[in-house]
């Protein structure tokens, strides 16, 4: 019964996926147009970047938690 | 309208021809015996990490979606790239409640999200609410893919007078049924491939290509107007467009997976594990939709609604001819084929799932619930595949007689209508604190209290929610699930306490949620 506790559980990695959503849902903080990039305003291409952070976050709560699953398991 | 556009039209339709092949090949596909309905419905469970990404992504990020993101953008200007917020936010959504979903319905047998809900909570009378806001929220969506057809149907140049002005978008969904019809949910999982694949190198080609033809970015977006370029900085006692902004982006993603599509594609998963890995590599497809959504200031800096050529197409279809028009303007007609067969097909894919979706819900929890209560497995899956005809061919009449703006009003009304499905879903894997009856009350609440706002507002998705001298426009879904909420929570020990006697009847146990 140890491995469906420990997936099941809370973790501490899980408040990563809070930091994109401070980020993406606070419109002031990027409604403006410099510093804009290659010609793209920022309001673009911040979230656009933000696309690209989140996966990464996602990816490393993936690996985290997945690690942890597996050793609790074995 | 204007000629047809010859050399185009062979590819896109030698494009549609290789996919048909492909649909009716694809029930050969990792065979399993279709007369089962989790075979037939959910693809026999058994689609790992890349063909779920294939299929989540083509169900959610359909052809209306790369036609209707663009034209908002064209038409609206910043607000159209709340989209980029939206699918930011729902991955983590995916990542930590769906996979408890998939074990759950794994281990009970479980198709459709009516399935769990009367399980967990032993109230068929739930169950039929979730199932009805589930079908009725996806008929509109389906009569919109329709519409993506139309709009590339028409920029190929192919018109006519009547019912033969229909007959392309009636050859694709004689097309579409039948292999929906004989491959299940294989047939759009496999094609899903082959459309993202266009997708992919359309949307590359076009973010490359018209950037240079224009004059670099910098050139582009000093031609779009400045109340289009940036969200309107909200006036005094007002949180104006930055609230409806992020309310928007918050709301749609809450309400996305709980649409029975979504759902369908999450359960024909293999396991959990697929579920969590595409939570991040989903983020492909929207780090496309947002080079997408900047097509629509491509279109608005190239001016093209100002070219006689393409008056016609826009006055027939308004801002959803911006992206097709951009397509005609700048690429040779061979790659206009390729460009509309990608998007022609990335309607067949989501209107394919959405109609097993609902053929699902109805065959599970009203036909067995109410109609006829225990079907031999060969009749359940029958039904199925009977109702998956009917469905489509509701929203083929619908998208033929009524017009457009309907379906996208009824569209509009079902995000806010499948959100009030949030507490007995979403938090239903959670918890069985819950009473039904307050669940379903909340739900009630909701729907009723959403339509009415909607109207209110005369069915634009924000409504401007005046609190303490202060107004803040947000999205009605969001609002009103909040109220719903509050509303089941409140009842909740109310009801508890009044049938007492009764302890609540749930078929799941905790373990049932995680491998």
């Amino acid at each position: 019964m140890n491995r469906p506790h420990h997936q099941s559980a809370w973790s501490w990695w899980y408040l990563l996926f809070v930091i994109q959503y401070v980020f993406v849902l606070w419109p002031p903080l990027y409604n403006r147009v410099e510093p804009s990039l290659g010609g793209i305003p920022f309001f673009y291409w911040y979230q656009l970047l933000w696309v690209i952070i989140a996966a990464i976050l996602t990816a490393i709560v993936y690996f985290a938690t997945e690690a942890k699953h597996t050793s609790a398991g074995s | 309208m204007h000629d047809i556009n010859w050399i185009a039209f062979a590819v896109f339709v030698l494009l549609f021809a290789l996919i048909t092949w492909l649909g009716f090949a694809a029930a050969n596909w990792r065979k399993g015996d279709l007369d089962l309905l989790h075979e037939w419905g959910l693809g026999g469970r058994r689609f790992g990490t890349v063909i779920t990404w294939f299929l989540i992504g083509g169900d959610l990020y359909t052809a209306y979606t790369f036609i209707a993101v663009p034209a908002l953008a064209f038409g609206a200007g910043a607000v159209a790239f709340f989209a980029v917020p939206y699918t930011i936010v729902i991955y983590p959504i995916l990542f930590l409640v769906f996979p408890r979903l998939w074990h759950v319905c794994h281990k009970h047998g479980y198709i459709t999200a009516g399935d769990f809900v009367r399980g967990r909570f032993g109230n068929r009378w739930l169950a039929l609410a979730i199932t009805v806001t589930g079908i009725v929220a996806t008929m509109p969506y389906i009569a919109l893919q329709l519409v993506g057809i139309q709009v590339v149907v028409g920029a190929l140049g192919i018109s006519g007078t009547g019912l033969a002005s229909d007959l392309p978008l009636i050859i694709a969904f004689i097309i579409l049924a039948a292999f929906t019809y004989s491959s299940g949910l294989r047939a759009p999982a496999s094609i899903a491939i082959v459309k993202d694949i266009l997708i992919y190198i359309t949307a590359f080609a076009v973010i490359i290509a018209v950037p240079i033809q224009l004059g670099g970015f910098a050139k582009i977006f000093s031609a779009i107007p400045e109340s289009k370029l940036l969200l309107a900085t909200p006036g005094p006692n007002t949180t104006g467009a930055y609230s409806a902004y992020a309310t928007l982006a918050l709301g749609s993603a809450l309400a996305l997976f709980l649409y029975p599509h979504s759902l369908t594609g999450i359960l024909s998963a293999s396991g959990g594990h697929a579920i969590r890995r595409n939570a991040a590599l989903l983020p492909g497809y929207s780090f496309l939709l947002g080079l997408l959504a900047l097509i629509g200031f491509f279109a608005l800096a190239a001016g093209l609604d100002k070219l006689p050529e393409f008056a016609a197409g826009f006055k027939e279809f308004g801002n959803n001819f911006a992206v097709p028009a951009l397509i005609l303007h700048s690429f040779p007609s061979w790659f206009v084929g390729v460009a509309f067969a990608a998007i022609g097909i990335g309607a067949l894919v989501p209107a394919a799932i959405m109609s097993i979706a609902a053929a699902n819900l109805y065959t599970r929890n009203i036909h067995r619930e109410f109609i006829n209560k225990s079907p031999t497995d060969k009749q359940e899956a029958q039904m199925a595949k009977w109702v998956s005809l009917i469905v489509k061919f509701g929203a083929l009449v619908f998208i033929i007689f009524i017009p457009t703006k309907f379906a996208i009003f009824l569209q509009l009304l079902g995000g806010i209508w499948i959100i009030q499905t949030l507490p007995s879903i979403m938090l239903g894997v959670y918890t069985r604190w819950f009473d039904d009856w307050a669940l379903l009350v909340g739900w009630a609440v909701g729907i009723i209290t959403g339509t009415a706002m909607a109207i209110a507002v005369d069915l634009s998705p924000t409504y401007p929610l005046a609190l303490l001298g202060h107004s803040f426009p947000g999205y009605i879904a969001l609002y009103t699930v909040i109220l719903n909420l509050v509303v089941a929570v409140v009842l909740t020990p109310l009801f508890k306490g009044m049938r007492a006697a009764h302890p609540p009847v749930d078929q799941t146990a905790t373990s049932d949620y995680f491998a």
